[in-house]
C-alpha cells in the first residue's frame, strides 16, 4: 500500500513537471496553493525543483517538497475535461477465460471512486448465452460506445463523448432526467437516488468529469476509465488490481494494450484471439472487447463457492438451477 | 352584446352557477386542495430526501410519473383534435361541448408537464434545458412541441371564450368586482362589430387547422422517447402513431365523462342533448378499433417473432403471475367493451357510454404503466440484484400521492373554471341547438357563420 501511494505520488511529480511546460499551469498552480494552505508545517526542501506556470503566467520554480499528491484532484479544467486527452483513443480487451470472478476489479473499483457497496461502477456477470451453454463469468464497465445510445439522448449535452473515446458525465450539467438510463441498453448507469456518501475531505473538492467527485444527489454516475490516472501514466484500479490479469487497457492509436504484467499489441491480441464486442449487433460500436471463454483456466464454481451468501444469491438461478422468484 | 332569446335562456341557466359558490363548490374544493396539499407533503420529501422516496431505482428509473405525464398528455387531445376537427369540418353539434374540450385540453396540458418534472432528478438545473439545449434528444423536441402546444391550446381556448367574457361583462352580475373586471379585461373590448366578428372568425379556423398537427406533433414526439431506444417493446416504429391515436381516443373518453359529469351536477340535459354522447360514442368506438388495431399488430409481430428480448417482455404481459390480469383488462376495457357498447343498440345511452368510457381511460392509463414498467424491467443483461425493490418497480405511497394530487388539481381546475366561466357557450348559440331534438339529427343550420 506504502509502495502504491509512493508511486502515485512519482507519477503526480511527472506529471507536473511536463505540465509546466505544457502550460496547464493555472490549475497546477491552484492545486499547489490547495496543498500549501493544508499542510502549515513545512517539509524540509528536497532539493527537486519543479518548473510551474503561475496565474500571471510566469514561470516559477518550486521545490517538490512543497508540492504534495492529492489523490482526485481535478487536473484539467471542466473545458478540457470535455474534450479528451489528445492523440489517444483508449479501449480495453477483457480475457473472459482468465476471469474467475476474484472481485477484485470490483472492490478496487468501488475504492478508488467511494462507491456504496451495493451500487457498482463495474460488476461482474454471470452468462449463459444458452441453456446447454456453460456459464462464464462476464466483467462489464461502461463500454464508451462509439455510437453512444445514452449521449444521444441527453437533452443538456452532460454526457458527452470524448476525442479520446470516453463517454463521461458532467453531474453539474446533469438534471437527472433519467434519460440516458433508460437509453443505455446495457444498464451500465447509476442514479444517485439519495444524497451520496463522500468522505468529508472529498466533499469540497472541485469537481471535475474525469474524476466524478464528488458525487450528487439526483444525477447519474458511471464507470469512466479513469481518465485523471491516465493522466497520471496510471493504469484504472481494475486494471491494476486483477489477480489473473484479465483486463488489457491501452491505446488503439499506438496499438498497445497492457494488463498490468504484460504489455501487447491490441490488433494482435484481438486477431489472434478471437475477439467480439458484447451485442454487436446494436450498432453502438463499443470500445470495449471480450475474448471468448475458451480453454478456461478456473472452472466456474470457484467464483461462486467463496462467494458470501448475500452475492451467492445473485448468481443462484443460474449456478443451482433455481429461479429469482 | 344583444342575445338572442336561446342564448338568454342559457345564460340565465348557468347564471346561478357563476354568481353562487355553494357549499357543495366548497366542499369539493376544499377536499381537492387537502389531496394537493398532501401530494406537496410528498413533494417535498422527494426534494429534501431524494428521489429514493420513489419506487424508481436503476433498472426501472420511471415509473408512475412517466405513466401519468403520458396520460394526461393524452386526454389533452379532447379539445384540441376532437374539437379542432370538429370546428374544421363546420360540425354544427360540436358547439355545446367544445367548451368542455378545450378545458380538459389545456388544464391537462398544465398537469401532463408536472409529472415529467417530478421524474427530474435536479429541478433546480431545469434552466440547462434552456442553457445547454441539445437538439438531438427527444426531450429537447418534447419542451418545444409542448410548450408550442400549450400556447396553442391556450389561443384556442381564448379565441372562444371571448366572446362569452363580452357578454358576462355587459350583463348584470352579482359577483365581486375583481371578477368584473377580469372580465373586462378578458373581453378586450369584443362589441359584436363586423370586423371584430371576422377577426376571431379568422383566427379561431387558423388555430383549429394548427393545433391539429401540432398535437400529432405532441403525441408522437413523447413516444419517440421510448422509441428512438435500444429497448424492448419500445423500440418500434408504429410507437408514434400508436400513441397518437391512443391519445384521441382517451381524450374522448374524458370529454364524454366530463359532459355526463357537467350534465348531471348542472342539470344541462337540454343543452348536452344524448345526441352528444351518441356521436362521440361513434367517434370513440372508431378509435377504439383503430387503436385495437395498432395493439393487435403490435404484439402479434413481437409474439410472432419472437426474438429473445421481445419474447421476455411478452411473456411477462401474457403471464397471469406477472402483468396478465392487467393486460387482459387493458385490452377487454381498452377495446373491446367500448366498441361493443356503442355498437349495440341497447347500449348506445349517455349512461352506458359514459360508464364504458370511465373504464376505458382507466384501461388506457394501465396500458401507459405496461408500456413503461415491463420494458424496463426487461433489461439485456441479466439484472442479478439481491436488493428487490430494483428488480420490481413498486410503485410507493410518495408517487400515489403525486398521482392523485394530479387527478384533484385536474377536478380543482374544472370546479374553479366552471365557476368563472359559462361551460356552454352563450355566444355560439343559436336556436336549432337549444331544442332537444330527436329523430332527424342530420339537420344542418342555414346560417354558415355563427359567429
Amino acid at each position: 500500500m506504502k509502495a502504491n501511494e509512493e508511486t502515485r505520488d512519482q507519477g503526480r511529480l511527472d506529471f507536473l513537471k511536463t505540465a509546466a511546460v505544457a502550460t496547464v499551469g493555472a490549475l497546477a498552480c491552484g492545486s499547489l496553493n490547495c496543498s500549501c494552505s493544508k499542510k502549515p508545517a513545512t517539509p524540509p526542501p528536497s532539493g527537486d525543483k519543479v518548473k510551474l506556470l503561475s496565474p500571471e503566467g510566469e514561470i516559477v520554480e518550486v521545490d517538490s517538497a512543497y508540492l504534495n499528491h492529492q489523490e482526485h484532484m481535478a487536473i484539467v479544467s471542466k473545458l478540457e475535461a470535455r474534450e479528451g486527452i489528445a492523440g489517444k483513443k483508449f479501449v480495453m480487451v477483457v480475457d473472459l477465460s482468465r476471469c474467475k470472478n476474484a472481485r477484485k476489479c470490483v472492490n478496487a473499483c468501488q475504492k478508488w471512486h467511494y462507491r456504496p457497496e451495493d451500487t457498482e461502477w463495474l460488476s461482474v456477470k454471470l452468462m449463459k448465452d444458452s441453456d446447454k451453454g456453460a456459464p462464464y463469468w462476464f466483467p462489464k464497465q461502461c463500454f464508451h460506445c462509439d455510437n453512444p445510445p445514452c449521449v444521444k439522448v441527453c437533452p443538456v449535452d452532460a454526457t458527452f463523448k470524448r476525442s479520446d473515446g470516453l463517454v463521461l458525465i458532467d453531474n453539474e450539467r446533469c438534471i437527472g432526467c433519467k434519460f440516458c438510463m433508460a437509453a443505455c441498453p446495457y444498464s451500465t448507469r447509476v442514479f444517485n437516488w439519495d444524497e451520496p456518501d463522500v468522505p468529508t475531505y472529498l466533499k469540497d473538492q472541485p469537481y471535475s468529469p474525469e474524476t466524478g467527485i464528488p458525487a450528487r444527489v439526483g444525477t447519474v454516475e458511471k464507470c469512466d476509465f479513469c481518465p485523471d490516472r491516465s493522466r497520471e501514466g496510471l493504469l484504472p484500479p481494475c486494471v491494476e488490481a486483477c489477480p489473473n490479469g484479465v483486463f488489457y487497457f491501452g491505446d488503439e492509436n499506438e496499438d498497445i494494450v497492457t494488463n498490468g504484467d504484460e504489455t501487447v499489441s491490441f490488433s494482435q491480441l484481438i486477431r489472434d484471439g478471437g475477439a467480439y464486442r458484447f451485442m454487436e449487433e446494436l450498432g453502438t460500436k463499443p470500445r470495449v472487447y471480450y475474448l471468448p471463454p475458451k480453454n478456461r483456466q478456473f472452472p466456474v464454481e470457484r467464483g461462486y463457492e467463496a462467494l458470501p451468501d448475500k452475492l451467492k444469491d445473485r448468481f443462484r438461478d443460474v449456478m443451482e438451477g433455481k429461479s429469482h422468484d | 352584446m344583444e342575445l338572442n332569446e336561446y342564448q338568454k335562456e342559457l345564460f340565465e341557466k348557468q347564471r346561478p352557477t357563476i354568481e353562487k359558490f355553494s357549499l357543495r363548490n366548497w366542499a369539493w374544493t376544499i377536499f381537492f386542495l387537502m389531496w394537493i396539499g398532501f401530494g406537496g407533503y410528498a413533494l417535498y420529501l422527494q426534494i429534501a430526501v431524494g428521489h429514493t422516496v420513489t419506487g424508481m431505482r436503476d433498472n426501472v428509473v420511471w415509473g408512475l410519473y412517466i405513466a401519468n405525464f403520458i396520460f394526461f398528455i393524452g386526454i389533452s387531445y379532447a379539445g384540441a383534435v376532437i374539437s379542432g376537427i370538429l370546428h374544421i369540418l363546420e360540425v354544427e353539434w360540436r358547439k355545446p361541448i367544445i367548451r368542455i374540450a378545450e378545458m380538459i385540453t389545456v388544464i391537462s396540458t398544465i398537469i401532463g408537464p408536472i409529472f415529467i418534472l417530478l421524474c427530474i432528478g435536479r429541478l433546480d438545473r431545469l434552466h440547462h434545458l434552456f442553457l445547454y439545449p441539445r437538439l438531438q434528444s427527444p426531450i429537447t423536441w418534447d419542451v418545444f412541441a409542448i410548450g408550442t402546444y400549450f400556447s396553442g391550446s391556450v389561443i384556442f381556448l381564448y379565441l372562444a371564450i371571448i366572446k362569452d367574457f363580452a357578454i358576462l361583462r355587459d350583463a348584470n352580475l352579482n359577483v365581486p368586482k375583481w371578477k368584473k373586471r377580469l372580465y373586462k379585461f378578458f373581453a378586450i373590448g369584443y362589441r359584436g362589430t363586423h370586423g371584430q366578428k371576422r377577426h376571431i372568425r379568422i383566427s379561431t379556423n387558423l388555430m383549429a387547422i394548427m393545433i391539429v398537427p401540432l398535437a400529432i406533433i405532441v403525441h408522437s414526439v413523447l413516444s419517440w422517447i421510448f422509441g428512438m431506444t435500444l429497448r424492448p417493446g419500445w423500440h418500434s416504429t408504429i410507437f408514434g402513431p400508436y400513441f397518437v391515436l391512443a391519445a384521441i381516443y382517451s381524450g374522448t373518453g374524458v370529454l364524454i365523462m366530463a359532459m355526463w359529469v357537467y350534465r348531471k351536477m348542472y342539470k344541462l340535459h337540454s343543452y348536452l342533448l344524448d345526441k352528444h354522447f351518441i356521436f362521440l360514442g361513434y367517434i370513440m368506438m372508431v378509435l377504439g378499433a383503430g387503436y385495437g388495431y395498432f395493439t393487435f399488430s403490435e404484439y402479434l409481430t413481437d409474439w410472432f417473432a419472437s426474438e429473445k428480448w421481445n419474447a421476455e417482455v411478452i411473456e411477462k404481459l401474457f403471464n397471469p403471475a406477472k402483468y396478465g390480469w392487467w393486460f387482459l383488462y387493458s385490452n377487454l376495457f381498452g377495446i373491446l367493451i367500448p366498441i361493443f357498447v356503442v355498437a349495440i343498440p341497447a347500449t348506445r345511452k349517455p349512461n352506458w357510454i359514459a360508464l364504458a368510457s370511465f373504464f376505458m381511460v382507466i384501461a388506457l392509463w394501465i396500458k401507459r404503466y405496461l408500456i413503461i414498467v415491463p420494458t424496463l424491467e426487461s433489461p439485456l443483461l441479466p439484472m442479478e440484484d439481491t436488493r428487490m425493490e430494483y428488480v420490481k418497480y413498486h410503485a410507493t405511497w410518495v408517487e400515489w400521492a403525486l398521482t392523485l394530487a394530479g387527478v384533484a388539481t385536474f377536478f380543482l381546475f374544472f370546479t374553479l373554471i366552471s365557476k368563472f366561466i359559462p361551460i356552454i357557450p352563450i355566444s355560439e348559440f343559436s336556436n336549432k341547438e337549444a331544442k332537444p331534438k330527436t329523430g332527424n339529427q342530420t339537420v344542418t343550420e342555414t346560417t354558415t357563420n355563427p359567429a
